[in-house]
């Protein structure tokens, strides 16, 4: 099969039932979209609707500029004739048959000694060579995992999709195969999809984010910049940002580089955004990279910016790193959390009811409009 | 021993299997996963033999067989023979008492597959006949074999229905079943103990068979 140029997958869906669907996406060859999103929020049913699995109400999906689905115009290729691979959240092997016999399946229309020949070239590529022989029960969770994703290209798909293919394993096996998929994507020059609740698994495998909440992707771009700015405080309360906090803006100095921002009495530098004017309420979030604990015993540099006192309230070590949360001026309404090594941690004496003091970098400071909310203690 | 009877029993029993397993098949599987409504009352009817009285559903068989009923003159236009007292009666009414017994295995079996296995053949490129032949088949085996076996020994032994609809006619309605009782009222207790006893090992070496070969299957299948 020729590699056909274009532009890889789209998808836009709409519909409002039985599952409310407003989504739209796009993932280029050898780009890995991450699909994030509470349980329900309709993930799993977009990826079965790329795979025709599914049939919306309206929508379009084309890879490679084909069309599989557009009900504008009546299309709908089954599944079979969409060139596509899907490892299934319990990886769904043929439990009858073999290894190698799992993916020879996808194979057939291939001749037989090219199918066991291809076959066995993709349990080298997932490092299961030696395996061919065993049925599924006899295999690992990380060994069904790989012959599913062996399985899964062996249709030499045009798009990859994978739905939750990493939550059926333990912590240290999915480590494994997280760092396998990442050597793995370097041979696939295909758009890949992967499906997570697992925000942190996202943040480290994909290369663009797409959140998705009751069916309608509300936010996407690349990790790094949905992480630290989100845009809106919902999308930041959805992805798990903590450190929110309501403030108004004082003053504008795009010379500086500054937006200066007016919290609980004391003013805050940000980086100059603007587009809220002096005034303004505004809801502002600094992921925990940009909290910086201060040296108790000397001062060092970068200690300036946005000095901010409090109590540590929780210290939870987490081996080689630290968590910890600490209530600004003492008050419970404002928890600010962060991470630092362990070791730091320990020749600061950080321990809950002891006080220290963080630098806020303006850097990490991201201002998004207003959200209505008591409680917070804003200005 | 009645070899006249008991052929002919192995010949029902043969024939129902036959005709009757496909049809389970695709009705055990319309059930197994499909919604459609009267969906219940489908079941209620297929596991209706399970409970009802033999000689009652003979006795509905009988009346729906002869000629006062469409279905009976329909028969006879079309093959010329009566539908009563006849082996292909005898046959249909068969299958129509084994009902619960090929259909219940084979659902429950059609049942305990995995929905994503089937998507994940047709993902896979297999289309849906190849799904069916390939994966669902293979898959439901267990039960598709239970099924067989509790068919074929059943109808050895149904007595009631046969008695009502067939009557007791030697070479064409006289089953094995049947043989017994009629040498038991000949005081040919002889006869009827060879036969019993051949009954009672046909059907436990059947059930020994049906449990050891599902039990084989399900250990392959992990």
């Amino acid at each position: 099969m020729g590699e056909a140029p274009g532009p890889g997958l789209t998808v836009k869906l709409a519909q409002d039932a039985p599952i409310p669907l407003d989504a739209a996406l796009a993932c280029e060859p050898g780009e890995l979209l991450a699909l994030v999103g509470p349980s329900g929020s309709g993930k799993s049913t977009i990826l079965r609707v790329i795979a025709g699995l599914v049939r919306p109400r309206g929508g379009v999906v084309s890879c490679n500029g084909e069309a599989w689905l557009d009900t504008g115009r009546g299309v709908d290729l089954p599944p079979q004739r969409r060139a596509v691979g899907l490892v299934f959240q319990h990886y769904a092997l043929f439990p009858h048959l073999t290894a190698l016999e799992n993916i020879t399946l996808a194979l057939r229309s291939l001749p037989r000694a090219a199918q066991h020949e291809r076959a066995r070239a993709l349990l080298e590529l997932v490092n299961l060579t030696g395996f061919e022989a065993r049925r599924p029960a006899e295999l690992s969770g990380g060994q069904q995992q790989r012959i599913a994703v062996a399985r899964a290209l062996a249709r030499d798909p045009r798009v990859l999709l994978m739905d939750e293919p990493f939550s059926a394993v333990d912590q240290v096996t999915r480590r494994k195969l997280q760092r396998e998929l990442v050597q793995l994507r370097r041979t696939l020059q295909i758009p890949l999809v992967l499906v997570t609740h697992d925000l942190e698994e996202a943040r480290m495998l994909a290369d663009q984010l797409s959140i998705l909440h009751r069916g309608q992707t509300v936010r996407r771009g690349p990790p790094a910049e949905v992480m630290s700015r989100p845009g809106e405080a919902q999308v930041a309360r959805m992805i798990g940002l903590t450190n929110l906090f309501d403030s108004v803006v004082r003053d504008q100095r795009p010379e500086a580089d500054q937006t200066l921002l007016e919290w609980r009495g004391r003013l805050l530098e940000a980086r100059h955004d603007g587009a809220f004017a002096p005034g303004t309420r505004v809801t502002w979030v600094i992921p925990p990279e940009n909290v910086i604990l201060h040296r108790r015993d000397r001062p060092s540099r970068g200690e300036r910016e946005n000095p901010v006192s409090g109590v540590v309230d929780e210290f939870v070590p987490l081996g080689e790193l630290a968590s910890v949360r600490v209530l600004v001026d003492g008050a419970d309404a404002l928890p600010l959390s962060f991470v630092v090594p362990s070791h730091v941690a320990r020749r600061n004496g950080v321990a809950p009811g002891v006080t220290v003091t963080v630098s806020l970098l303006a850097e990490g400071i991201h201002l998004m409009p207003a959200e209505d909310r008591r409680g917070q203690g804003g200005s | 021993m009645d070899w006249t009877a008991l052929t002919l029993s192995l010949r029902l029993a043969a024939w129902t299997v036959v005709l009757l397993l496909p049809l389970g098949v695709i009705v055990a599987r319309a059930l197994a996963w499909r919604r459609f409504p009267g969906k219940g009352f489908v079941e209620g009817l297929i596991a209706l033999p399970l409970v009802l009285p033999p000689t009652v559903l003979g006795f509905y068989l009988l009346i729906t067989f002869g000629s006062g009923s469409p279905v009976g003159r329909a028969f006879e236009s079309a093959f010329g023979s009566s539908l009563v007292f006849t082996f292909a009666g005898l046959l249909l009414a068969s299958i129509v008492f084994n009902l619960p017994f090929a259909i219940q295995p084979i659902q429950r079996a059609f049942e305990g597959i995995p929905a994503d296995l089937r998507e994940a053949a047709w993902v896979s490129g297999l289309s849906r006949w190849e799904t069916f032949w390939r994966i669902e088949l293979p898959l439901a085996w267990p039960g598709v074999l239970s099924a067989l076996v509790l068919t074929f020994a059943h109808t050895l032994g149904e007595f009631g229905v046969v008695l009502m609809v067939g009557g007791n006619i030697a070479g064409e309605t006289r089953t094995i079943a049947i043989s017994i009782y009629d040498r038991v009222q000949a005081f040919d207790d002889r006869s009827a103990a060879t036969m019993s006893a051949f009954l009672l090992a046909f059907s436990f070496i059947g059930i020994g068979l049906v449990s050891h070969l599902t039990r084989r299957i399900g250990s392959r299948h992990g």
